[in-house]
């Protein structure tokens, strides 16, 4: 296995996971087109291959702080259709960052697809940060489709901050995050996504608060331009005491089209449940205000969009 | 100087401005009153290029700026701040600053600014330009922004709109400052009698014209008559 990393392999990375390969510490697990590229565990972080199927176990050991796992994705192979379970086994009282992600580098005509199939165990009291950007490039007009699934477990108050980017490269994707939260765990998803072009992107949110003071925040910020189509769903279902707060905003530009599906079910006198969805144009004012400040229109309105996504 | 030269503007058959002639002379302060409806923030916004006049002409330095866009007269050295402060998701007090400063300023720079406007600093440098801020503290970064803008000419239309008791009383102590630390013009639009005491000339607007303009120990007694006959009430709102 050759696993010094070419330039795209350095370009991709730095774009979704913000790391210099060569200065990589901790633990990892780099994908590159369908295979192993290059791991490191540590004495508390242990990643095995799956026996079974493609993909890999993250065991994280209880009371594991302030460490942080890398694994990313990269695919370069035209044509390939790539497909992926990882699993995260978080031990009790953990506090982690989990930084995932993937790129697609694509100068064919030929399609490049990558569905990663993430479920977390999170354990009693343990609390995860999981970043997962997407990117795609190249000259080709091969599609570039990201299709992520998410599943969590939340055990007893345990919490997990999940926070996903996609603005750029990406053909189509379909977004998929169920989750089941016991007693006084939270779970806050933040997703910013921008398409452009004829890009179409679909998230589908379903929580499930079935413990008692069990809390979920999902905030959606996404900007369409061009002729892109974005679908937004958010399924609540508070089966007790427990709170949600489900927020989409939307920018909408050009000829493009976005549509927010809400749905909040109280299915207990005491689940306080909350959805806000807005869509709209970048605002008059916010254009004419930056204006004022000596910004040409295109700058104002780089900047908008610039905030609205950081 | 900014000079307003025959200008006429009207909408919907309503002559809202009528033929109006003004003069801002530099280091001054002007306040610009009159009833609502009279047509001073049309004007404003004519000053800044949000609107554009049916007739007539706006000199800036003795430059014609009628035709300019917006950010080309901010860039000459007019500022202008909004009746209600402008909300952005996902912008901060410290990107807002940063943009209007046009580069990346360090932390205590912006603090000082923040500081000048009664804002304790550390609380909003990360805090989103949205409703998470009070209509006071909307008002009070707007005003460190133009006060780090600097610019030579700026325009503030009713800035006590809006704002809490506390936050005006904040407010004039703001005005009285920059009054008293700053060669630049500012012009502001206003009811209050507590503004109108900062300026150095009033000018009164009547239904699309200038009723009446001139130093503000010639038109402010004139106008306090007024607010008791009814017309004015004290704190400014009709």
């Amino acid at each position: 296995m050759n696993s010094t990393p070419n330039e795209v392999d350095k370009k991709i990375l730095k774009k979704i996971s913000n790391i210099d390969i060569s200065k990589l510490k901790g633990a990892y697990n780099i994908r590159k087109d369908g295979k192993l590229f290059v791991r490191n565990t540590t004495p508390t972080i242990n990643i095995v291959s799956k026996k079974d199927k493609d993909g890999i176990d993250i065991i994280i050991k209880e009371n594991t702080k302030n460490e942080s796992v890398h694994i990313p994705v990269i695919l370069e192979k035209e044509g390939l259709n790539d497909t992926v379970y990882n699993d995260f086994h978080i031990g009790e009282n953990a506090d982690v960052t989990i930084i995932a992600g993937c790129g697609i580098h694509n100068d064919s005509h030929k399609k490049s697809e990558h569905d990663g199939i993430h479920t977390f165990y999170v354990g009693k009291n343990a609390k995860v940060k999981y970043i997962e950007n997407h990117y795609g490039e190249g000259t080709g007009d091969g599609k570039n489709v990201l299709n992520p699934t998410t599943i969590i477990y939340l055990e007893e108050g345990a919490t997990l901050e999940m926070e996903t980017l996609q603005i750029q490269g990406v053909t189509s994707t379909i977004r998929t995050t169920k989750a089941y939260l016991k007693n006084d765990s939270n779970l806050v998803i933040k997703e910013k996504i921008m398409t452009t072009d004829s890009q179409e992107a679909t998230t589908d949110f379903y929580v499930e608060l079935n413990g008692k003071n069990s809390s979920t925040h999902v905030v959606s910020r996404s900007i369409a331009k061009d002729g892109s189509k974005q679908q937004f769903s958010s399924n609540i279902q508070g089966n007790t005491k427990c709170f949600a707060h489900v927020e989409c905003d939307a920018i909408v530009m050009d000829d493009a089209k976005v549509v927010a599906i809400p749905r909040i079910d109280a299915n207990n006198v005491e689940a306080n449940l909350i959805h806000e969805a807005a869509i709209g144009k970048i605002a008059g004012e916010q254009l004419i205000k930056l204006m004022s400040l000596g910004l040409s229109e295109k700058q104002a309105e780089k900047e908008i969009i610039n905030g609205f996504l950081k | 100087m900014l000079e307003i030269k025959d200008v006429c503007f009207s909408r919907d058959g309503k002559d809202i401005l009528k033929n109006i002639n003004l003069k801002f002379e530099n280091n001054k302060v002007i306040v610009i009153t009159g009833a609502n409806g009279s047509g001073k923030s049309t004007l404003a916004k004519i000053i800044m290029g949000i609107e554009k006049p049916d007739s007539g002409s706006i000199y800036f330095n003795g430059i014609d700026i009628t035709n300019m866009k917006i950010n080309e007269r901010a860039n000459l050295g007019i500022g202008f701040a909004f009746q209600q402060p402008v909300k952005f998701k996902g912008i901060t007090v410290e990107d807002i600053l940063n943009i209007t400063a046009g580069k990346k300023l360090n932390r205590s720079e912006i603090c000082q600014y923040l500081s000048d406007v009664g804002l304790c600093t550390k609380d909003y440098l990360t805090r989103e330009l949205d409703s998470n801020l009070s209509g006071g503290e909307l008002k009070r970064i707007e005003i460190a922004m133009l006060a780090l803008k600097n610019s030579e000419f700026t325009l503030f239309d009713e800035p006590e709109a809006g704002i809490d008791l506390w936050s005006f009383n904040s407010l004039i102590d703001i005005f009285e400052n920059m009054k008293n630390n700053t060669k630049n013009t500012i012009v502001i639009i206003s009811h209050q009698e507590r503004i109108l005491n900062i300026a150095d000339e009033i000018v009164v607007f009547d239904n699309g014209s200038i009723k009446e303009i001139g130093k503000k120990s010639k038109v402010l007694p004139k106008l306090l008559i007024s607010s008791k006959n009814g017309r004015y009430t004290k704190e400014g709102n009709e």
